[in-house]
């Protein structure tokens, strides 16, 4: 394979990768803020968003580096995908005004601390829910004329984009639910036990609903998935969707296994996220721009190619560090001492 | 609602509104974070209280100011792509790699450690938690390095050639990292952030020093400090922005041109004037006042410089004159006041008299936000005056707009206001009471208190004047 195609193909990959790490990270710690409504409890509150505190920051800053990525990988894609999704993407940037401040501005306050905890609340459902929009409606596709956007101002609101942003609120309950299983004890791990079941069926639940309707917002899908060569490769994925349910269940209601929910949620999200890049490949604008039509030139690529290779692990290191220093359970009375 | 208004004039205001917004709070929270720096290594040398007690005074304000930083930042690396869509596929392959570079090597720096030096003393111990904050300070500088570094391209491009597709690519990227504006707007927009906290910091010191706080040593450790700061960076800053305006005149004339309030060429030496209303419509400078020749001597250091006007420039290619005569006005009157504070101090600091002398306080207290102000004044001289350019000289703000419509633009715009006034109001709000609590001897860190997890701790509910506020 030539160079420069090598090079964007790695970008394409290195950029779904940082999506993906977004996802999850941002996905748990939104998670939190999606699961609010069930903890009334002041104390209960206070321990879930410690359990976030110290990392929400870093997770954001993925979508930075998505946007960032696409931005400067496929600048083409980004001027098309952006003024498209104008209104989800700018009602997630305001939601996520919001949330990122209540973690800050709640402890400063007694008298609106249950503002902010509103706050905290409605911005984390929006922002997934409108994450989950902008998924919906980049994978029905996007009208696009010359090397601009050219469809109208509301064709991102179709019924089957409410249905994944619905169905990324539900999967961001579930690892947020899974979080707290891992991350406390006492009665709030309890409860996220008892929502981890909740969020996980409703989250199949979409799973299959969504796979299901996929092939025909988009015609080139079905070919991938039910056309051979593609149906061998693809047969396994709703194989391995059942097991890792079957698991799942299975870890939620084991006791003793604290982490596993949460990885095995964690897989889910993986084996959905393989399963959009098989049906969407090698586009990058859904049926119009592919990930060569809108690479940015050799030079801007390799350029910044060096430096992702070697800074993405330093990287991966720290946040792990930061990780670890925070490891562990959080004693729900450490407080009180 | 909108439709009968121009979408590029929305999304003008859309983005100078939330850039606007958003500089205020990096610019406050660079020279912040390395305040933070300097004063948790001079605790861990001298083991002196008064240090530790204003690095957790400090840590919850910066903890609210980089919060805001952080959201409002978000949006604009997404508004590039919402509302300036056509400007990003041109641009793209020059300044997206280096926006990429600014994510990579800055921001997940920034958010990685700052965990930890907010909540982690006491999980990783002195050395790591001093190296937490070390990262913190260093990652908002190298931030702030890469932005100017695209900014400053946007001044003065080099070192790219234009393709088929009317896209920017990349040649050289030395001289597009380096371009010829690149380390003046760096070096003084650096000093600018440092004097704003400085001013800040200086402020809430001389507040509680009015308020007969005086004893306590944390505020007596702060006010020094803060003056000593402005004494030295005050000068450098107007020196620094000397040179700033000669390398703008060397490369984007019209902008001094209108700095100065010059529609005509003064082949003889230019005044300079002090007081005037620009019309852009007469091409005339309204009741000017001006001291004869000054600003060829300041412009060309020599009295009988030719300097040529706007009247030399085609009319679709000159900034707006007003804001930027103005804005420029505000930042430089701004900056000779805050030289004028920084000189006080010192006179006072030989005279023994810093921390009695009121009206010394007085004046620290009235001018501490204007390095914020000097700040957004300063901004607007140097973006209006780039006007009618995004890539000066080479495309227009005219054709970087989205295909947008007016009513998608107007309604986000509306949004932006309405949201940005209230969270950053109380953001602000916050950060005003904090600040209003003198620092106490057992100030409780982020960390220190209870209820947050492992040793996670936010500052206790607010308390304006504990008993023991100035009982020291």
């Amino acid at each position: 394979m030539e160079v420069s195609i090598w090079l964007a193909h790695s970008w394409a990959f290195l950029l779904a990768t940082a999506v993906f790490i977004y996802v999850v990270l941002d996905g748990f710690d939104l998670g939190v803020g999606i699961l609010y409504p069930f903890f009334p409890e002041k104390k209960d509150r206070d321990l879930m968003m410690n359990t976030v505190a110290p990392v929400w920051d870093g997770n954001e800053t993925w979508l930075v580096l998505g946007g960032g990525g696409l931005f400067a990988a496929f600048p083409m894609a980004y001027g098309i995908i952006m003024p498209a999704l104008y209104a989800p993407i700018i009602a997630m940037l305001l939601a996520l005004v919001f949330r990122g401040v209540a973690f800050e501005y709640r402890w400063r306050t007694l008298r609106w601390n249950r503002y902010w905890d509103r706050a905290f609340i409605g911005g984390s459902i929006t922002a997934a829910f409108a994450q989950g929009v902008t998924l919906g409606a980049w994978l029905q596709g996007i009208e696009v004329d010359g090397r601009a956007y050219g469809g109208g101002w509301f064709d991102w609101l179709s019924p089957f984009s409410l249905l994944t942003g619905a169905a990324v609120v539900m999967g961001y309950g579930l690892l947020g639910a899974t979080w707290l299983l891992m991350k406390t004890e006492g009665p709030v791990h309890d409860r996220a036990r008892y929502l981890a079941w909740r969020f996980a069926v409703a989250t199949i639940a979409f799973i299959a609903v969504v796979s299901f309707f996929t092939p025909f917002v988009e015609s080139s899908y079905s070919d991938r998935w039910f056309e051979m060569p593609g149906l061998i490769l693809a047969a396994p994925v709703p194989l391995a969707v059942a097991v890792l349910t079957f698991l799942l269940f299975q870890s939620i209601n084991r006791r003793p296994y604290h982490y596993s929910p949460f990885v095995l949620s964690l897989a889910l999200f993986a084996l959905c996220f393989v399963g959009l890049g098989v049906s969407v490949y090698p586009y990058i604008v859904p049926t119009e721009v592919t990930i060569l039509d809108a690479a940015t030139p050799f030079k801007s690529q390799i350029f910044m190619f060096v430096g992702a290779v070697i800074l993405i692990p330093i990287i991966l290191a720290y946040t792990g560090y930061a990780y670890w220093v925070f490891r562990g359970k959080i004693d729900p009375d450490a407080g009180y001492h | 609602m909108f439709a009968q208004f121009d979408p590029l004039i929305l999304a003008r205001i859309q983005f100078a509104f939330t850039v606007a917004f958003h500089f205020i709070f990096p610019a406050f929270s660079i020279g912040l974070a390395s305040y933070l720096a300097v004063l948790n290594a001079l605790y861990l040398r001298t083991k002196k209280d008064a240090y530790l007690r204003l690095f957790k005074f400090w840590i919850k304000i910066f903890a609210i100011a980089f919060a805001m930083g952080v959201v409002s930042g978000i949006t604009m690396s997404y508004q590039f792509g919402t509302n300036w869509s056509v400007f990003s596929d041109k641009a793209g392959p020059v300044i997206g790699p280096l926006m990429a570079y600014e994510v990579l090597t800055a921001f997940f720096l920034e958010a990685g450690f700052l965990g930890i030096m907010l909540f982690g003393r006491e999980r990783v111990g002195a050395t790591l938690h001093m190296i937490a904050c070390l990262m913190v300070a260093i990652g908002t500088a190298i931030s702030a390095t890469w932005i100017l570094s695209v900014n400053s391209w946007m001044h003065t491009p080099t070192g790219y050639t234009i393709n088929d597709a009317g896209q920017f690519i990349p040649v050289n990227w030395l001289e597009i990292i380096f371009n010829p504006s690149f380390p003046y707007r760096l070096a003084h927009t650096l000093t600018a952030a440092y004097l704003t906290t400085a001013f800040i910091v200086g402020g809430v010191a001389a507040w509680h020093l009015l308020k007969g706080r005086g004893g306590n040593a944390g505020v007596k450790t702060m006010f020094s400090m803060a003056m000593g700061m402005a004494a030295v960076v005050a000068p450098l800053q107007i020196f620094l922005g000397d040179l700033h305006g000669l390398n703008t005149l060397d490369h984007q004339p019209q902008k001094v041109m209108a700095m100065e309030g010059h529609y005509e060429s003064h082949p003889d030496g230019a005044p300079l004037y002090l007081f005037g209303i620009p019309d852009d419509e007469e091409q005339e400078l309204k009741y000017a006042v001006g001291i004869p020749k000054l600003s060829s001597l300041i412009l060309k250091h020599e009295w009988d410089a030719p300097l040529a006007g706007l009247d030399t420039i085609p009319d679709d290619e000159q900034p707006p004159v007003a804001i930027v005569f103005w804005s420029f006005r505000i930042m430089v009157a701004l900056g000779f006041l805050m030289l004028g504070v920084g000189l006080f101090g010192l006179w006072a600091r030989f005279r023994g008299t810093l921390y009695t002398n009121k009206w010394l306080h007085r004046a620290a207290l009235y001018s501490s936000p204007s390095g914020l102000v000097a700040v957004i004044a300063g901004w607007i001289t140097t973006e209006v005056g780039r006007q009618p350019y995004t890539v000066y000289g080479v495309l227009r703000t005219s054709e970087s707009v989205s295909p947008l419509d007016a009513p998608a633009v107007g309604t986000s715009l509306l949004a932006f206001i309405v949201i940005y006034f209230l969270v950053f109001g109380a953001g602000v709000f916050y950060i005003l009471r904090l600040m209003a609590a003198a620092p106490l001897p057992s100030e409780p860190g982020a960390e220190a208190a209870p209820i947050r997890t492992g040793g996670i701790v936010p500052a206790p509910l607010f308390d304006p004047y504990p008993p023991s506020a100035s009982a020291e």
